[in-house]
């Protein structure tokens, strides 16, 4: 079992506080990911739970029982690192060992769990070599290995894949979702990647300095984000967000439009503008349009036949149904 | 950055290094300071009195003070000038590819492994010694006079002696700096047309300055200390030629047994041994924060 | 990358820089040579280089007449007796503040850093004089205290500055793993750290067995290191030539060794990290 409940949690370093009272619940088998820019939190946010850092106000709970004053060891949970922090000096097998060791497990036991893990994350052929013989997918499996063997109420990630490279990103991304849903255990996980957190996660909290801005489905902050913030953090490329007249047509301070929801012409449509940069993906291509009257250019997404140049003069027209509008204070109007 | 329990985990585990090393520091300091107002000989045992600033009257207008004074301050210039310049070209020579590199730095470094007693009096008796020393039939084979090194010029030996010791040292230092200087900045100064000398000037000596003050600062540490090669070649002497404030204050405290008196040069030596300190490290913060 | 050197100017570099390097490491092998001469082959002039009687005498010689053994054994267990003694303090001290940094943390190092300053023979006369109180006076345990207490800020930076280069995840990971603060710095953190460790072992063995000014003031016969012991040959033994060597190569082989392998290290501890 693994339910996590932050009641009231606040974290100060010195007087500067960098995580105001918050509350949040984690059920029991969800993939949780925590996202925003760094500096938001996040990481804090996850070693409060992991009980690497005091809490300077409030309660933790696992599965009902407070557990803000255990230390790490007594939680019950497993963190894979950033860096991955496998012990180098020891093999494969005994990194992954350790914990098992530490919590005084039978040998036999041991044996049997090493071999499991292993087995799950093609690891067989590694077991007696030492971390620096392995390459960075592999420290990150050995990584998630140690962590497995614990048979922990939840696993905590802390940026595991940012030091890994594009190609390597997607399939261990493809590989954690695949274990979450073979091993159906709650799992927090911190990102500062909009795209893993959407691909993933059951649910999403989107952090701002320490504030939760929003907690939801990935459809849900998609679709409706309750903010200026999220509309502009969730979902890639940026969803467009205009001020000034053409918002004020809409009844709003600021609304927002996603590439996919506006339709480009070469003859006519709501706004005027002229063809900058364009990126052509193949199947799609994003077109990066300066209007006039905006200073930010607008970027339009269209097929990946559509052939325009630099310079080309174009309009674009919104799908008003898609159309987000949010007030002064940022906030979505209904 | 942790956990209270860390912290004080943390707090519980420096301690023993802290208390002893202030205990080092404030014990022996109150000692010496309180000692330096007294009238107290060991020969003369339970005369103990109280004399004020007595001691330090006696100890600062002794013309020995100023010899001492004057001594120290030419050994750690001297040692630092040899050994900086002897240091600088000594690393720029090895950092040259050539045959056996690892040898020829194994040799370089050698002298700083040995102790001071032993390259004292090895330097004493087998080099500078004016019948036997090597030095002396090195004058006499080119028909010259031999010099008696540590009667005639006692400090200027002891320089000598004490650069010995030294010089491996800063060529190491030096030398390792010299190696970390990234080679893409000599390429793009050779691009752009600066010579050897330029390059040596702009770039390379710009780059040692970490490592020059540094090799400064360790040095003077330990050269304003300099004891055993003193005891050994010339006891200080003739007169006081070669004493310094270290010998001189180890004299008056351990051969004329006069507690107070030594301790008075202990404070003052203390107190110069600060000012010296402070400049040090000025200079030091400017390069070291980098 | 580097570009080739002609063979010409690598020649000339490489004559030049072994003349040199063989001009400052003279005064050893002549000392190492002289050591198995006689004693008149030793003051011959003019000298003779490798041409004269090969003898250990004097080695033996030395043994004999002034027991080298023992003050070789005082040496061994004074340097090896504070450096262990620095650890025990210092490892504690250095893991608080490489993984548990405080605001204080700098001060404190600099404090420690400022403690070397202190001229010795500013606090000559009150530790001669507690020793002697002590009776700790000529004892080995006298002068590893001591020597203890004037490497110690060295130890400490040194395993400061190698302890900051682990990555605190480790021992955090340790930590979550279930580790103690005990076996975490038993199974983690020391046996990443022993190549530090080792080379701060190695530097301040060095620096103890060359400590020649507390050596020498506060010993005299029974717990002299070979420093003392060496001084002991100042006069007039120090007109054998041939037995001042044996003695003085006795002194420094062991050290010269062990310097020479941790050239490396020294940089780095001497310069307490400034210089790597």
């Amino acid at each position: 079992m693994g339910r996590i409940t932050l009641d009231k949690v606040r974290k100060a370093f010195g007087d500067i506080e960098v995580i105001p009272p918050l509350d949040l619940t984690i059920e029991d088998g969800e993939f949780v990911v925590f996202v925003g820019p760094s500096g938001c939190g996040k990481s804090t946010l996850l070693r409060l739970i992991a009980g690497l850092e005091d809490v300077s106000g409030g309660q933790i709970r696992i599965d009902r029982e407070d557990a803000t004053n255990l230390p790490p060891a007594k939680r019950g949970l497993a963190m894979v690192f950033q860096s991955y922090a496998l012990y180098p000096h020891m093999s494969v097998r005994k990194n992954i060992a350790f914990p098992m060791k530490m919590a005084g497990l039978p040998q036999d036991e041991q044996e049997r769990r090493i071999e499991g893990a292993a087995k799950a994350l093609n690891l067989t052929d590694y077991l007696d070599r030492k971390p620096g013989q392995l390459s960075g997918g592999q420290r990150q499996r050995v990584a998630i290995g140690r962590a497995i063997v614990r048979e922990p109420a939840a696993f905590l990630f802390d940026e595991p894949l940012s030091n890994l490279d594009a190609a390597l990103r997607v399939g261990m991304r493809l590989e954690i979702s695949e274990l979450h849903k073979r091993l159906a255990t709650t799992m927090i996980y911190v990102t500062h990647d909009q795209v893993e957190a959407m691909t993933m996660a059951d649910k999403i909290v989107v952090l701002r300095a320490g504030n939760i801005e929003q907690v939801g489905s990935p459809l849900e902050l998609y679709n409706r984000p309750r903010n200026v913030f999220v509309a502009g953090f969730i979902g890639s490329p940026k969803m467009n967000l205009i001020t000034g007249a053409e918002a004020a047509k809409h009844n709003a301070t600021t609304i927002g439009i996603r590439p996919e929801h506006l339709a480009i012409s070469t003859e006519g449509g709501a706004w005027k503008g002229e063809i900058g940069v364009s990126e052509h993906l193949g199947s799609d291509t994003f077109f990066h349009v300066t209007v006039e009257g905006q200073v930010e250019p607008l970027t339009v997404r269209a097929s990946g036949e559509v052939s325009l140049s630099y310079g080309d003069t174009v309009w674009l027209t919104p799908n008003e149904a898609n159309l987000h509008r949010f007030d002064a204070e940022g906030l979505r109007i209904a | 950055m942790a956990t209270k329990h860390s912290r004080m985990s943390a707090r519980l585990m420096i301690s023993p290094a802290v208390l002893l090393l202030l205990g080092w520091m404030l014990i022996p300091l109150s000692m010496t300071l309180y000692f330096s107002f007294l009238r107290y000989n060991l020969l003369m045992p339970g005369m103990e009195e109280f004399t004020g600033l007595t001691n330090y009257r006696f100890f600062l207008t002794d013309p020995a003070f100023f010899a001492a004074l004057w001594n120290t301050i030419a050994l750690v210039v001297g040692v630092l000038v040899v050994t900086v310049i002897g240091g600088i070209l000594l690393a720029l020579l090895l950092d040259q590819p050539f045959f056996g590199q690892g040898i020829v730095r194994i040799l370089v470094i050698a002298p700083f492994f040995v102790m001071p007693t032993v390259s004292a009096l090895v330097w004493k008796n087998m080099f500078m010694n004016p019948v036997n020393g090597l030095f002396a039939h090195a004058a006499k084979a080119l028909g010259l006079q031999p010099f008696d090194f540590l009667s005639s010029a006692p400090l200027a030996s002891i320089i000598g002696i004490v650069s010995w010791q030294w010089l491996p040292f800063a060529t190491l230092i030096l030398l390792t700096a010299l190696q970390s200087l990234d080679q893409e900045q000599l390429e793009a100064a050779e691009m752009d047309g600066a010579p050897w000398i330029k390059r040596f000037w702009y770039i390379m000596l710009p780059h040692l300055a970490r490592a020059i003050t540094v090799v400064i600062l360790i040095q003077t540490i330990f050269l304003l200390s300099v004891f055993a090669e003193i005891l050994v070649t010339t006891n200080g002497g003739p007169g006081t030629a070669s004493t310094n404030l270290t010998y001189l204050i180890y004299m008056q405290s351990l051969l004329q047994f006069d507690v107070g008196g030594g301790s008075a040069g202990g404070v003052v030596a203390i107190i110069l041994a600060n000012i010296v300190a402070i400049f040090l490290m000025r200079m030091i913060g400017k390069n070291l924060d980098a | 990358m580097a570009r080739s050197v002609s063979t010409r100017r690598k020649l000339i570099t490489t004559v030049f820089a072994w003349a040199i390097g063989i001009a400052i490491f003279f005064p050893i092998l002549w000392t190492i040579l002289t050591s198995f001469k006689t004693e008149a082959a030793a003051i011959a002039d003019p000298p003779v280089w490798f041409n004269f009687h090969w003898t250990l005498d004097n080695y033996a010689t030395v043994q004999e007449r002034s027991n080298y053994f023992r003050h070789f054994m005082n040496s061994v267990i004074i340097s090896g007796g504070s450096t262990l003694l620095g650890l025990i303090i210092a490892v504690p001290a250095a893991w608080s503040m490489a993984f548990v940094p405080a605001k204080r943390t700098k001060d404190v190092l600099m404090w420690m850093l400022s403690t070397k300053m202190l001229p010795p023979v500013g606090v000559l006369v009150p530790i001669y004089l507690l020793f002697r109180d002590l009776g700790l006076l000529d004892t080995r345990i006298g002068l590893v205290i001591v020597l203890t207490l004037i490497n110690l800020p060295i130890i400490v930076w040194m395993l400061y500055t190698y302890f900051k280069e682990i990555p605190g995840e480790i021992l955090e990971a340790a930590r979550m793993d279930g580790a103690s603060l005990r076996s975490e710095i038993i199974h983690v953190l020391t046996p990443m750290a022993i190549p530090g460790m080792a080379s701060t072992v190695l530097l301040n063995i060095i620096l103890a067995w060359n400590e020649a000014f507390w050596t020498l003031n506060l010993t005299a016969a029974k717990a002299a290191p070979l420093t003392a012991f060496i001084a002991s040959y100042s006069s007039p033994e120090g007109l054998f030539y041939a037995k001042l060597s044996a003695a003085s190569t006795m002194a420094i082989a062991p050290i010269l060794i062990m310097g020479w392998f941790s050239q490396k290290q020294l940089v780095r501890g001497l310069t307490f990290g400034a210089v790597k």
